[in-house]
Formats: structure tokens, C-alpha cells, sequence
């Protein structure tokens, strides 16, 4: 039984983080990263992130179970059709993977492959309905299923993106479609969090807040150019560049970050980027 | 219309290496009008080979390449001349270029990359707006086409990638959900947003397509 949903059906504040898989065979360190994240409820396992190719992480998912940390499965719809996304649905269903992150994904041409042809056979949307189909004993064509999984899935958010009710109706959707959880992208403005959240709150589904530590302004800055859907405002990029030791600034940052989503929130999915010492720091208080 | 653009002289020297004589087509219809492949290309393109020791045969400019049974016609016109030549280059789009293939054993070579089918802005500047995927939605999104214009083709409303109505992929580019919204709210009507799309029935879109109007 997934630690997640037990956690997040009895309403106790549940905290995630997130690791990529290697880019190789070598998975020895990523498993040791986890395992320091240990006091995490769970661990999204991301696919090809930033469209960027790395392996399976199906498999690492896996091999995670294997050394006792509960994974949460990110599955794109970049890469695979709806036979493939199925597919993959029901391996992970027969490895023991319950908890699902379902995704649209980044397209091909932000990573290391831009040559690629990005499939999208899917949206988010659909895929969730399609995992809900599966949930309930047959394949999206109708055809019955010998062995039904049971899944955990969830889907993301952007909170903070503008226009409000058009990122809103997507939310609804999601919702509609069986979405059981949110994780949201990275969120720096406590205003427009808690403005979501009076909206979301009604439609009843636990919303786990992305918190990012900002190691210094230059990445800060570099997060507002090139990733999508993330923006730090202008006055925390400006504590960061004041700051004698803007890590330790970014820890604060977080810290206050993850207080105003202890308020309105039902978690935190933490995102460190190769600080994961700093977690606790970031928990405190 | 199909846009289309000659390839790079470099790769068509390529594809022309060993030959001494080319028979050349064009096409009237919208190789001429992306400049591409007109009268006026096939002219400059018989003028380019000869300094590279290629030289033309002939040339003609259908007046609709894609037409399969006038391509035969025209190039049976011009008998002698395409008998004389190594290859016949084709400065048409791909699909213009397989009437001519269709119609001879003689090799065909060809001059141009098809990019989309393109609506046109002003004269020289094209936008792709439809991808012919067979299972159109426009009637529900105001009359913009998120298949071909978002570039992710997604059904249901933005990515999370959309930012002050821009597209992640490039901010010069305008997010066609952001687009759909504003137009379905002036015309005060739900359009899309009323429903969950189902995924898309790529069935209903043959490979290769065919089409046959009943008479």
C-alpha cells in the first residue's frame, strides 16, 4: 500500500523530492541520493527530464522499491504513444509501482536530443483517463485486462501562471479525470499560491507545493530564461545577490516557502538539485 | 498551399554527382509561388548547373506538378529532350516530384524540401496552420488549430510551459490555447473548454491517404 496516498487520505503533511536517473548504467550514486532522502514520504523518479535522455525510469523506480524507498513514477507523453504509455502502465502495475506522476512533458526541443520527434499521442489529460481506464479492468480500446493495477496517480500544476482560469480550466480537467494528487511546478510567490489553493481547496484533491532551493542569483536568473513555467520574482533574486552566502539565503528562502505551504498546502515536493543535506535546514520551523 | 525551398547547392550537387545532362521541371503552382521552383528558378537553375558542368536538356513548367496524368503528358511532350538527359531534376514539392517519378524509369532527382501546407501572410511569408490530420476540431476552438499550432498538439489546454501567452518552445511564437481562450471568451461561448477532449483517432487519418470523390 502506498505510504503516499495513507499519508495524504489522513491529512498528515507529506513531504516528496525527486531524483533524475542516470544518464548510463551507473545507478549506484542516484540510489545513495535517495537513500539520504529517506525521511521523504516518496520519491518522484523523473523521465527524461527537461527532455534530456537518461534511463528508464521505470527501471530506476524499480530498483528504488528494491532498496525499501517508495517511488513516484513520472510518466511523459513525449515519448511514447498510447500502446507504449499502456505498456509501461502495466509493467510498472506488476513491479509493485503504485504512485504515478502523470506528465505532458518538455518538448524534444529544449534537450539533448532536439533531432528527436516528439510524439504527444496523448496529453496529460488523456493520460490520466487512461490510467483510469486500466484502473478499471480494461485497456483503452475496451479490451479486458488479465490482472488490473491499482495506482496512485497524480498530475502537475502550475499555479502561478497566468492567465489564471485558463490554467484553472486544465486543473479542473485533471481532476475530472481522476487525478488523486498535485505536485506543482517550482512556486516563489506565496500570494498567488494561496490564491490557487482557495480555488483548488473545494475541488478536494491534496496539493504537494514545489519548493526549489535557489542557490544564488545566477541560477535563479537562469531558471526565469530557460525553464518553463518558473519565475523568480525580482525581490528574491535581489536577496540572493546581497547575500554574503546566497546558498544559505536560498535555504531561508525555502524554508519560508515551505511555512506558507504548511498553511494552505497538504505538501511539499522539494526540489534541491544536489543539496539534499540542506533538507532538514529547509523543514525546520 | 505546400511551401517549399530549394536545397542547399551543396547537397543537390550531391545528388547530381556523375550526370552531364538534366532534364528540368518546375511546377506552376505553388513551387512558383514560394519562389522555389517557377519559371524564373528553372531558368536560374539551367544558368548555376552549366558552371558546374551540368547541362539542360530541356525544361518545362507544369502547371500543376502534383497532377499525375498531366506531368505524363507534359514530359511525353518533351520526349527527345528527356531521352537525351542522365536524370530530370524536379524543382517541385515531394509530392510533384513522385508524379514525375511516377511516370518515368529514368532518374529523378529532386531540387527542393517540402516543409508544410501553408497559409500565406503577405507574398514570401507562409505560416503552417493545418497538419491534414483528418479529425478536425476547429469548430470547437474558435477556428484555430491547437493540433498544428500548439507545438506540443495537445487537446486540453496549455502546458505548463505557456508564459504571457507564449509558447515555450519560443517566445516568438503565440500559445495557441492562450489564442483559443481569448477568442472563445469574446465570442462568450465555452467551445472546447466545455469538454474533456478524447485522445485524438489518428485511424481516421490513412497512411498513405487516399481519396476518391463519389461521382
Amino acid at each position: 500500500m502506498s505510504q503516499l496516498r495513507e499519508r495524504l487520505t489522513a491529512g498528515t503533511f507529506v513531504v516528496t523530492a525527486e531524483i533524475a536517473p542516470p544518464k548510463g548504467t551507473q545507478v549506484a550514486a542516484e540510489v545513495e541520493t535517495a537513500r539520504q532522502l529517506s525521511g521523504m514520504t516518496a520519491i518522484n523518479v523523473t523521465d527524461n527530464q527537461g527532455a534530456n535522455m537518461r534511463l528508464s525510469p521505470l527501471v530506476m523506480a524499480t530498483l528504488l522499491r528494491q532498496a525499501g524507498i517508495e517511488p513516484i513514477l513520472q510518466l511523459t507523453c513525449r515519448d511514447r504513444n498510447r500502446m507504449a504509455l499502456q505498456s509501461d502502465l502495466l509493467g510498472a502495475a506488476a513491479l509493485g509501482i503504485e504512485n504515478l506522476l502523470l506528465l505532458s512533458g518538455d518538448h524534444a526541443r529544449f534537450g539533448d536530443h532536439p533531432q528527436a520527434r516528439s510524439v504527444f499521442d496523448l496529453d496529460s489529460v488523456q493520460l490520466l483517463q487512461a490510467v483510469n481506464t486500466l484502473m478499471a479492468g480494461t485497456d483503452m480500446s475496451g479490451k479486458k485486462l488479465d490482472g488490473v493495477p491499482a495506482f496512485f496517480a497524480g498530475a502537475a500544476v502550475s499555479p502561478e501562471m497566468e492567465p489564471f482560469e485558463l490554467m484553472f480550466q486544465k486543473y479542473r480537467k485533471k481532476v475530472e479525470s481522476g487525478a488523486a494528487f498535485f505536485q506543482t511546478q517550482a512556486v516563489f510567490d506565496a500570494g498567488k499560491v494561496e490564491r490557487f489553493m482557495a480555488e483548488a481547496r473545494p475541488l478536494g484533491r491534496p496539493v504537494l507545493a514545489g519548493v526549489l532551493l535557489l542557490r544564488s542569483a545566477g541560477m535563479a536568473r537562469f531558471l526565469n530564461a530557460n525553464i518553463p513555467g518558473v519565475h523568480v520574482p525580482d525581490a528574491l533574486i535581489e536577496r540572493l545577490e546581497k547575500a554574503t552566502k546566497p546558498l544559505d539565503e536560498g535555504v531561508l528562502i525555502a524554508r519560508e516557502m515551505v511555512a506558507v505551504t504548511r498553511d494552505c498546502c497538504q505538501g511539499v515536493h522539494l526540489m534541491t538539485l544536489g543539496h539534499e543535506g540542506r533538507i532538514p535546514e529547509i523543514l525546520a520551523g | 498551399m505546400i511551401i517549399s525551398r530549394q536545397k542547399e547547392r551543396e547537397e543537390l550537387l550531391q545528388a547530381l554527382s556523375g550526370m552531364q545532362r538534366v532534364f528540368i521541371v518546375g511546377c506552376g503552382a505553388c513551387a512558383t509561388a514560394c519562389k522555389a521552383g517557377g519559371e524564373d528558378e528553372v531558368f536560374r537553375m539551367q544558368e548555376n548547373l552549366a558552371k558546374d558542368g551540368i547541362d539542360a536538356t530541356g525544361s518545362v513548367v507544369i502547371d500543376e506538378a502534383c497532377h499525375i496524368m498531366r506531368a505524363g503528358r507534359d514530359l511525353r511532350h518533351h520526349r527527345q529532350a528527356v531521352d537525351e538527359a542522365d536524370a530530370l531534376l524536379v524543382l517541385a514539392c515531394g509530392s510533384g516530384i513522385q508524379s514525375i517519378s511516377s511516370n518515368t524509369d529514368k532518374r529523378v532527382v529532386g531540387g527542393l524540401d517540402s516543409l508544410f501546407l501553408g497559409n500565406v501572410r503577405r507574398f514570401g511569408q507562409y505560416e503552417e496552420k493545418c497538419s491534414l490530420c483528418g479529425d478536425c476540431i476547429l469548430n470547437e476552438t474558435a477556428g484555430i488549430c491547437p493540433v498544428t499550432t500548439c507545438a506540443k498538439g495537445l487537446l486540453n489546454g496549455p502546458c505548463g510551459g505557456m508564459e504571457n501567452g507564449r509558447c515555450e518552445t519560443d517566445p516568438d511564437i503565440v500559445c495557441a490555447w492562450h489564442e483559443i481562450y481569448e477568442r472563445l471568451k469574446r465570442q462568450g461561448r465555452p467551445g472546447v473548454f466545455g469538454r474533456t477532449v478524447a485522445p485524438k483517432n489518428w485511424g481516421r487519418r490513412g497512411k498513405p491517404g487516399r481519396h476518391n470523390v463519389e461521382r
